[in-house]
């Protein structure tokens, strides 16, 4: 087979990468969050005092709590939408499928910060949607809270995950075997048994794959609330930003992020273990 | 050019109330005639094969009967009640899917429950049933188990239980056994015969394999090209097809085309006498029909041809003898083991084992 020699060259790369890009950074995040900030000058003093401002400050319980509500409402609604677009393209759209898929990829190849401004474009005070409204005299006034709320975040990251989602659970859909649901019919079941006993369990994984995409990739955004969010809608990674940027705390703002990776990746590994739990082969 | 439907519309056997009435039953996709203009009786407790090759309509019809499609026109009847228009799930059918389709997620048991939980039967009524139906393919023991645990003959077993549980007035089986190994496939043939003795319910069967269809069925349907080419029982479609093609898909035959000219057959070198008005003919002739003649044995009721061996198959209990009679006849004879034979020989046949077909 291969030689020793040939496998440990091989596997440099892929080792390289990951310690490089990835624990070393991971490291000296972690490293930071133990050290502190005196007098605008970061001092290699060991401590805790950064996790315990993060328990104790209500300020960013507040935010980390507002963030995980919004990704809980990307999450779901991208499901809500993203679920019924699937099933309609796995089973009922015959000649139209390839053109209805291309439909929903091709906005994964438009720019994330277009799609935002697009969307600043839509809600504004002097916005598309206020226009149109006061065109119909459903409202005089125009409608402030569309743009700079939670509301306008949750709407745009659902535009951008939405995809993200639909994709597994397609996929998922598509593995169904056929003869499966004609037998849940010859059994006596009707097309709402037949979702809820064979076709919901059956795309199980590829529903909680999309709901962790959108979840994780959801809690860690931070243009969307940048763009449309103002300060009623800030995230944990605005505050991870300015902690970094303007306030120059690393130390604390490196203490957030390890916060929100341990949260990451505890979701990552109970949507793996859900997903194991539903994987039939 | 194809058979014209020689046989009448089928015959029940006597004394036997038809369960399914298909009436002139078609189908077409697009351009393409699948059935055309079926019509099939199947008797309540019968056995019926539906026999054909692929691409000749037999799934096509088990599929309008469980609801999965729709004819193209024609009627199908069921206890008198129309069975077409009413959906798959309202159906007092059941089907055996040819690779089982069992529900990958859910336990043999859960599996043989799906049926009776999706209409909405007690739990203690159903936690009975699920035991019998178990019991009756000897899969208790398995009840627990997930069907990617289980082998291909233990999940035929469990499809059937599925199937079976909802107590349907006919049970359609699509080439359940298709997927198993020879030998298992026999002892799944037994059972599956002696299982639809014991229960009395009425197996329609779809299968490409006459040996098979010949051995389970009461009643074998040759479909050809969507048409159906003979129903009868597999004695009497053996005995006496009715078509060449029958005749050469059930069992081995001869062909023998000549014509009858002053009341005589005249089939290449092979010549007997026929009260049947001049014009082409073709017999079937079974090989075991033909036997070698020892000197002089002829009866009056048989003819004779002489013939050189060209080859010889071993086949145990029976060997086939390939045989020339000259200018290129050629037949294939079975007899009883005998040796190795050489050279040329007498053989004889009688005249009624000659069956006059249709082309």
């Amino acid at each position: 087979m291969y030689s020793r020699a040939y496998k440990s060259l091989v596997s440099i790369p892929p080792i390289a990468w990951v310690g490089v890009l990835l624990l070393l950074p991971y490291a000296l995040m972690f490293v930071h969050s133990l050290w502190a900030v005196r007098e605008g000058v970061i001092v290699h003093q060991w401590n805790w005092e950064n996790y315990k401002t993060l328990f104790t400050n209500s300020l960013y319980a507040k935010v980390l709590f507002r963030t995980m509500r919004i990704a809980a409402s990307v999450t779901l609604c991208s499901i809500l939408l993203g679920y019924p677009l699937a099933y309609y393209l796995a089973f009922h759209a015959g000649a139209r499928k390839e053109l209805l898929y291309q439909l929903v990829i091709v906005p994964l190849w438009v720019s994330y910060l277009v799609r935002g401004y697009a969307w600043k474009t839509i809600l504004g005070s002097d916005g598309v949607l206020n226009g149109f409204l006061q065109y119909l005299h459903l409202t005089h006034e125009p409608v402030g809270f569309f743009l700079y709320s939670p509301f306008a975040v949750v709407l745009m990251l659902t535009h951008i995950y939405t995809p993200f989602v639909f994709l597994p659970i397609y996929a998922a859909l598509e593995h169904i075997p056929r003869p499966l649901l004609e037998a849940s019919q010859d059994l006596g079941a009707g097309s709402v048994q037949t979702f809820w006993r064979v076709i919901l369990p059956l795309s199980m994984p590829g529903l909680l794959a999309g709901a962790t995409f959108a979840f994780v990739l959801s809690l860690g955004d931070f243009l969307a609330p940048l763009l449309v969010g103002g300060p009623s809608g800030t995230m944990i990674a605005n505050v991870v930003q300015s902690l970094f940027g303007a306030a120059f705390d690393w130390p604390l703002g490196a203490a957030i992020s390890v916060g929100i990776l341990v949260i990451t990746i505890s979701l990552l590994f109970l949507g793996e273990l859900l997903e194991k739990r539903w994987a039939f082969k | 050019m194809s058979a014209s439907p020689a046989n009448p519309p089928q015959e029940l056997p006597a004394g036997s109330a038809a369960l399914l009435e298909a009436r002139k039953v078609a189908k077409r996709f697009g351009a393409v005639e699948v059935l055309k203009e079926i019509s099939l009786n199947i008797a309540s407790g019968e056995f019926l094969t539906l026999l054909g090759e692929s691409g000749s309509g037999k799934t096509t019809l088990l599929r309008l009967i469980a609801g999965f499609d729709e004819p193209s026109s024609g009627e199908i009847w069921m206890s008198g009640e129309r069975l077409d228009l009413l959906p798959p799930y309202k159906r007092r059918v059941n089907t055996v899917f040819q690779n089982y389709a069992l529900f990958p997620h859910l336990s043999a048991r859960d599996n043989v429950a799906y049926g009776l939980r999706v209409k909405n039967v007690p739990a203690n009524e159903i936690s009975g049933r699920i035991g019998d139906a178990l019991r009756m393919v000897k899969m208790q023991d398995f009840a627990g188990y997930r069907p990617s645990k289980l082998s291909g003959g233990q999940q035929q077993r469990i499809a059937l239980a599925r199937a079976l549980v909802n107590r349907p007035q006919l049970l359609l089986l699509d080439e359940p056994l298709s997927a198993l190994d020879a030998n298992l496939r026999k002892q799944m043939q037994s059972e599956l015969k002696s299982l639809q003795r014991e229960i009395g319910v009425t197996f329609l069967f779809v299968t490409h394999d006459q040996e098979e269809a010949m051995a389970l069925s009461d009643r074998i349907a040759l479909l050809r090209d969507g048409a159906l080419e003979q129903v009868a029982s597999p004695r009497e479609i053996y005995a006496h097809p009715s078509t060449a093609y029958t005749a050469e898909f059930i069992g081995q035959t001869n062909l023998l085309r000549g014509e009858i000219r002053g009341s005589m057959v005249r089939c290449g070198a092979l010549r007997w006498p026929l009260e049947q008005a001049d014009g082409p003919v073709i017999f079937s002739l079974r090989p075991e029909a033909i036997r070698i003649c020892p000197d002089g044995g002829r009866q009056t009721s048989e003819a004779a041809f002489r013939a050189t061996v060209r080859q010889q198959f071993y086949g145990g209990s029976s060997e086939l003898l390939e045989v020339d009679c000259g200018s290129g006849q050629t037949l294939r004879v079975r007899i009883p083991t005998r040796g190795p034979l050489t050279g040329e020989h007498d053989f004889v046949f009688s005249f009624c084992d000659a069956i006059r077909v249709q082309e």
